[in-house]
C-alpha cells in the first residue's frame, strides 16, 4: 500500500510542496481536502521538496489535506466507448455518462520518429471554397486558425468538422465559454456527428491546471484512433488560452519570463503538440486544426507568432470571412496539381484579379475617376465574396472550380484574366463569351508569350 | 573506467541535480538509470557535491535518490567511413535503424551506434611501418559513395607517432585494429578506422586557417550575384515565418557546388526533414550522377524532439562538418533554425536559474553563437590540400523583427546576410530576399561594378516607387519612371527565380556572368521614349523575353536567338536618342 502524506509544507497558486521520497517526476497524486478530490502532478523535485501541481486547482486546501501517490503519470482511457463522450481536460466524465478506467494510455507521449514519417498526399474536402479551392487541408496538416475574440471561429471549426471527410472528430476546448461549448456539443450532436466525435472540455471557469491537460489527452487519444487507421481531425480551440494557462503556472514556479510574461519554453510546448500531427505509414493520421486568437489582432504576439512558425500555414479569419491574402496552407501544392487541371489555374487567377479589386476599391475610397477596368473589377470582387469567401457556402471543390470560371466569365474577357490561352479555351464557359461587354483595355502582359 | 556515480536529488524539468561521489568534469556526459533504460545526460553545472546536469530525454519517472552513472567523458560523435546518406538524431543516433527497433515512436533511453559495427570496407593503407605523422594525417583511405574517405591518426594523439604496424589492404570494420602507433612518450596507441570526437570543441588538426575568398556557388541568382557566400565562409538568412527560409535551404542543399552538404534541422517541423530524407534519394546530383543522398547527411532533432538534444545537435553537425573538411573537402551546413538552439539555451539557462539578458537569453548567448560560426572556414591541410565548411543557419526572429538578440548575435559574426522580408514573400517574389537590406562581404560571381550599379538602380528604383504611391505616376518623369521599370524588371527578371522550373531553378555561375552582362547592358542603355506607356510596353516584353531566357537551356539553339532579340529590343529604343 502506497504511503498517505498529510503535511502540506507549501502553497503557492495551484502548486502545493509536500516532503515525500521515492516520487517520480511528473507522477501523479490524489490530493483530498475538505473542499473534494483533486488529482494533482509532480512537477518539480528538490531533495525530498515535492511540488504538486493542483488539477482542480489549491483553492481550499488545508496545510492538512491528504496526498496520496499513484505511482504512474498521467492516462487517459481509450477504447471506442470514447466515441460520442465529453470530458473534462483531466478525463472524467462532463456528460453523467460512466467513468471509463479501462486500457489506460500514457499522454504526452514520445514523439514520432521522422524516418518513419511520410510525405503527405491525402487532401482533406471541407465543402469551404476558401478552403479547398485556394488554401486546401491536407491530411496529417496543422493548422490554426488566426483570429481576434469575437470573430465566429469556433463556428467555423464546428462546420469544417461536421463537412470534412474524416473518421473521428475529437475536440480539446480550452478555455471556451459555458456558452461556445455547448454550442459545440449541440451542432455536432444534430448533424449526427456526435456519435463519432470526443470531446476534451475545459471551460473558463474550470480550474487553470486542466487547461494544460487538454491538448495532451486529445492528442493521446488521437493518436490511437490513428495508430488503428482511422483518420482524425484534432480540433483545439483556443491555443491561446492554453498559452497563458502555461504561463501562469510558470510565474507561479518563479520561472524566468521570456517575451510578454510567457515562459521560454513556449515554442517547444507548442511544437511538441502540434508535431503530434501526423500520416502514420501503413495506418492512420492526424490532421490538427487549431484556434488561435490574436490579443489585439498582433501577429507579432508570442503565441501566433511562435505558432506560425510550427505549424504549416495558417488560416486569416477576419470579418466573418476567411482572408485570401496571409492565409496559406503550405501543404497545398501536394495536393492541388491532382485534383483537377484548372484547380492552380482558378487559385491563382481569382487570387491575383481579387488584389486588383482591392486597390480598385482603394482608389475608389480615395475619389478617383473609375475605368471601365475598375468597373469589372468591382463587380466581379462583390461576385466573389458572396460566391466563394462568404462561410455559408458549401459546394464541393469541383462545383467551386465551375463556380470561379462562371464569376470571371460573367465580368471579364478571357484575355483579360492573364490566364494562358490553351486553359481558357478548354475552361472558359461558353455561353458566357456574350455577356461581356467591350474588350477594350487588355492587360500588356500576354503579348510574347511563347 | 566509470567509477564516478551520484544520486539524483532533483529533478526540474529536463534538468536534474545530482550529488556526486568522486570527481566529475563540466560537460561530462552522465546515464540517469531508471528502470531499464538508462537516460544520457551532460554536466552544465557544478556546484559543490551537486552537479546539474540536462537530461537528452523525458525526465518522467526520475526520482530523487535514482543513481547516475558518469562516463567521465564529454559529449562526443563516431567519425568514420560510414556517416553519408544517413540520417541522425541530434545525439548521432541512426533515425531509420532506431525506427526499425522501435517502430513508430522515439523510445527514450534507447542508443544506437552511430556507424554500423558489422558493415566492411575495403581499406588501403598508404602510410608504413616507421612513417612519422601527426594527428590528422592520414593513414590509409577506404571508398566512401563517391568519394576517398581518409582514415586519420586519431585527432586527440598529440604530438609525432610513428607507425609500429598497419594493416594491409582489405576488408575491415570500423573497430578493427588498423594501425598501433608509438607517440614520442613511447606510448603505444591503437588506432581503428572509427574515432570519437567531442562535439563542443573545434577540430583543430590542420596546418593554417586561410582567408575564404573562392565562392561557394548556390546557383541562387540573388545570392551568387549580389549577396554571395564564400567557400569556408558563414552565411545566415533570418525571416519571419513563411518567408520562405526553409524552402531556400532546401533549394540551397540540391545545387550548392560542394562536396558534402550537412543539414542540421534543428527544432523545426519534422515534415520539411521528411521531404528531405525522401525525395534527396529520387534525385540525382548532375555533378556525379548519383543520388542527392550520397553526399548528405542529415541531422534531424525537429521541434517536438527533446530540447536539450537540440542543442547537441548544432554541434554534433559542425563536427561531422569538420571532419570531412580534414579530407580536403568542401563541406556546407545548413543549420535550421539557430534560433531554435537560441532558445534551447534558454530554456536550459532558465531552469539553471542565471541571470537573464535581453528577452531572457543567457547572457553568453553572443559568444556561443560567435564561437558556433567560427567553426566555419578554409583551411591547409597538412598534406597541403584545402578543405572548408561553410555555414550557413537560418534564424527564426520573433516577429520578424531583425533587432532581436539572436539576429543581431549572428549578423556580428557572419559574412554575408540574407534578410527575408515578408513584403516580398507575400508579393510571391522568391526568393525573398530583401535586395536593399541584405550585404555580403565576399566576391561576386559576377563584376563588382556592374553589381554596385545594379544595385544603385534598384536602390533608386525603390525610392521612386515610394514617391510614385505619393505623386501618383502623372507626377513623376519619364526619366525616373524609366529607373523604376529598370529596377522592376531586373528584380523579376534575375532576382526572381522559379524554383519550381527545372532549368531556371539553377543557374550556373558561368550563365550568372553571361546573362548579368546582358542585363547591365540593358541596364545602362539610354533609352528614349515619347510617352510612360510606351516604355511600360516595352519593359513588359523585356520581362517576358528575359523570363523565357532563363527557361532555355544555355547549350540550346534558342539561347543565342533570345539574347540577340533581346539585344535588338533595345537596340531599337536605344536608336532613337
Amino acid at each position: 500500500m502506497r504511503k498517505v502524506y498529510s503535511q502540506i509544507e507549501n502553497i503557492a497558486g495551484n502548486v502545493v510542496t509536500i516532503k515525500a521520497d521515492d516520487i517520480g517526476y511528473k507522477e501523479l497524486a490524489v490530493v483530498e481536502s475538505s473542499m473534494g478530490t483533486s488529482l494533482a502532478q509532480v512537477i518539480r523535485l528538490k531533495g525530498d521538496n515535492v511540488s504538486l501541481q493542483v488539477f482542480a486547482g489549491a483553492r481550499g486546501v488545508s496545510t492538512d489535506a491528504q496526498v496520496r501517490f499513484l505511482g504512474h503519470a498521467m492516462q487517459v482511457s481509450f477504447s471506442e466507448n470514447l466515441l460520442g463522450r465529453i470530458f473534462t481536460g483531466g478525463g472524467d466524465p462532463r456528460d453523467n455518462g460512466p467513468a471509463l478506467t479501462d486500457n489506460l494510455i500514457n499522454i504526452g507521449g514520445p514523439s514520432v520518429n521522422p524516418a518513419k514519417r511520410i510525405i503527405p498526399k491525402n487532401m482533406i474536402r471541407t465543402g469551404i471554397p476558401m478552403i479547398d479551392v485556394f488554401n486546401t487541408l491536407v491530411e496529417s496538416q496543422k493548422l490554426p486558425i488566426f483570429s481576434v475574440a469575437g470573430e465566429p471561429y469556433n463556428d467555423l471549426l464546428a462546420r469544417i468538422a461536421l463537412q470534412a471527410e474524416v473518421d473521428v472528430i475529437i475536440l480539446g476546448g480550452m478555455g471556451l465559454k459555458h456558452d461556445d461549448y455547448l454550442s459545440f456539443r449541440d451542432t455536432l450532436e444534430e448533424s449526427g456527428a456526435l456519435s463519432r466525435t470526443v470531446m476534451f472540455i475545459h471551460t473558463a471557469s474550470d480550474p487553470v491546471v486542466e487547461c494544460l491537460l487538454v491538448p495532451d489527452s486529445s492528442l493521446a487519444v488521437a493518436e490511437q484512433f490513428a495508430l488503428e487507421g482511422k483518420r482524425v481531425l484534432v480540433l483545439l480551440s483556443d491555443m491561446t488560452n492554453f498559452s497563458d494557462a502555461m504561463k501562469e503556472i510558470a510565474i507561479t514556479m518563479e520561472q524566468i519570463p521570456s517575451n510578454r510574461g510567457y515562459p521560454g519554453d513556449l515554442y517547444s510546448q507548442l511544437a511538441s503538440r502540434y508535431e503530434k500531427a501526423v500520416d502514420f505509414e501503413g495506418a492512420g493520421s492526424i490532421t490538427i486544426l487549431g484556434a488561435t486568437t490574436m490579443p489585439g489582432d498582433d501577429v507579432t504576439h508570442p503565441v501566433p507568432d511562435n505558432t506560425g512558425y510550427i505549424t504549416e500555414g495558417q488560416f486569416y479569419l477576419r470579418n466573418g470571412r476567411i482572408e485570401p491574402f496571409g492565409s496559406l496552407s503550405r501543404l497545398k501544392q501536394m495536393v492541388n496539381g491532382d485534383t483537377r487541371g484548372d484547380h492552380r489555374t482558378i487559385m491563382n487567377s481569382m487570387l491575383q484579379l481579387y488584389a486588383d479589386y482591392k486597390s480598385t476599391l482603394e482608389k475608389q475610397s480615395m475619389g478617383f475617376r473609375m475605368s471601365e477596368w475598375d468597373r469589372k473589377l468591382l463587380i466581379y470582387g462583390a461576385d466573389f465574396e458572396a460566391g466563394m469567401m462568404d462561410l455559408s457556402v458549401n459546394i464541393s471543390l469541383e462545383d467551386a472550380l465551375d463556380l470561379g470560371w462562371k464569376i470571371m466569365a460573367n465580368c471579364f474577357e478571357p484575355m483579360e484574366t492573364g490566364i494562358p490561352t490553351k486553359v481558357t479555351d478548354e475552361f472558359w464557359p461558353k455561353d458566357a463569351q456574350a455577356s461581356a461587354k467591350d474588350e477594350e483595355k487588355a492587360p500588356a502582359a500576354e503579348t510574347v508569350g511563347a | 573506467m566509470a567509477t564516478t556515480t551520484g544520486k539524483i536529488v532533483g529533478v526540474n524539468g529536463n534538468l536534474m541535480t545530482v550529488r556526486f561521489e568522486g570527481a566529475v568534469s563540466q560537460n561530462e556526459v552522465g546515464y540517469a538509470v531508471l528502470d531499464e533504460s538508462r537516460l544520457m545526460s551532460e554536466v552544465v553545472r557544478v556546484q559543490g557535491r551537486n552537479a546539474d546536469l540536462q537530461v537528452f530525454e523525458d525526465t518522467t519517472g526520475l526520482r530523487v535518490g535514482g543513481l547516475v552513472e558518469f562516463t567521465g567523458e564529454l559529449l562526443a560523435v563516431e567519425l568514420g567511413p560510414g556517416l553519408l546518406a544517413q540520417i541522425f538524431d541530434g545525439l548521432q543516433n541512426p533515425l531509420p535503424r532506431l525506427a526499425e527497433q522501435c517502430g513508430f515512436f522515439l523510445q527514450r533511453g534507447t542508443y544506437l551506434d552511430a556507424l554500423p559495427r558489422d558493415a566492411k570496407w575495403a581499406f588501403t593503407p598508404t602510410a608504413k611501418v616507421g612513417d612519422s605523422l601527426t594527428a590528422g594525417e592520414t593513414l590509409g583511405t577506404v571508398p566512401e559513395g563517391i568519394y576517398e574517405h581518409r582514415i586519420m591518426v586519431p585527432f586527440a594523439l598529440p604530438g609525432v607517432c610513428t607507425v609500429e604496424e598497419i594493416s594491409p589492404a582489405g576488408d575491415y570494420t570500423v573497430i578493427d585494429l588498423i594501425a598501433k602507433l608509438r607517440d614520442d612518450r613511447g606510448e603505444i596507441h591503437d588506432a581503428c578506422m572509427m574515432q570519437r570526437w567531442p562535439v563542443k570543441i573545434p577540430i583543430k588538426a590542420y596546418e593554417e586557417r586561410l582567408r575564404p575568398k573562392d565562392p561557394v556557388v548556390t546557383k541562387i541568382r540573388i545570392v551568387d550575384t549580389f549577396f554571395p557566400v564564400a567557400r569556408g565562409g558563414t552565411y545566415c538568412i533570418p525571416g519571419p515565418f513563411g518567408a520562405g527560409k526553409t524552402v531556400l535551404q532546401q533549394i540551397t542543399s540540391r545545387h550548392a557546388e560542394v562536396d558534402i552538404v550537412i543539414i542540421a534541422a534543428c527544432g523545426e517541423r519534422a515534415g520539411e526533414v521528411v521531404e528531405t530524407l525522401r525525395e534527396f534519394p529520387e534525385i540525382t546530383d548532375p555533378r556525379t550522377g548519383k543520388s542527392l543522398m550520397e553526399r548528405t547527411v542529415i541531422i534531424c532533432n525537429t521541434s517536438s524532439m527533446p530540447v536539450a538534444a537540440r542543442e547537441a545537435s548544432v554541434y554534433t553537425s559542425v563536427t561531422l562538418a569538420e571532419y570531412y573538411r580534414q579530407m580536403g573537402m568542401n563541406v556546407l551546413l545548413l543549420a535550421d533554425s539557430t534560433s531554435r538552439w537560441a532558445q534551447a539555451l534558454r530554456e536550459a539557462s532558465g531552469r539553471l536559474e542565471e541571470i537573464p539578458g535581453e528577452e531572457a537569453f543567457p547572457a553568453y548567448l553572443e559568444s556561443v553563437i560567435a564561437s558556433f560560426y567560427e567553426r566555419g572556414g578554409v583551411v591547409r591541410l597538412k598534406d597541403g590540400s584545402e578543405g572548408s565548411v561553410t555555414i550557413g543557419g537560418s534564424v527564426s526572429p520573433a516577429g520578424g523583427n531583425f533587432d532581436e538578440p539572436v539576429t543581431q548575435a549572428t549578423l556580428k559574426v557572419v559574412g554575408a546576410f540574407h534578410g527575408l522580408s515578408r513584403a516580398r514573400s507575400d508579393a510571391r517574389r522568391y526568393p525573398a530576399i530583401d535586395p536593399l537590406e541584405s550585404w555580403s562581404k565576399y566576391a561576386s560571381v559576377a563584376d563588382d561594378e556592374l553589381v554596385a550599379n545594379a544595385r544603385g538602380i534598384l536602390r533608386q528604383g525603390n525610392e521612386i516607387d515610394q514617391m510614385m504611391k505619393v505623386v501618383g505616376e502623372e507626377g513623376t518623369t519619364v526619366e525616373d519612371f524609366m529607373v523604376y521599370l529598370k529596377a522592376e524588371y531586373l528584380d523579376s527578371v534575375y532576382l526572381q527565380q522559379d524554383a519550381f522550373d527545372p532549368v531556371d531553378e539553377a543557374t550556373s555561375s558561368d550563365r550568372q556572368a553571361r546573362v548579368f552582362g546582358v542585363l547591365s547592358n540593358i541596364l545602362n542603355a539610354k533609352l528614349s521614349f515619347a510617352d510612360k506607356d510606351s516604355a511600360r510596353r516595352l519593359f513588359h516584353q523585356l520581362t517576358q523575353t528575359t523570363k523565357d531566357w532563363n527557361r532555355v537551356r544555355m547549350d540550346a539553339p534558342e539561347f543565342e536567338e533570345i539574347q540577340k532579340k533581346l539585344e535588338s529590343m533595345v537596340a531599337e529604343v536605344a536608336h532613337h536618342a
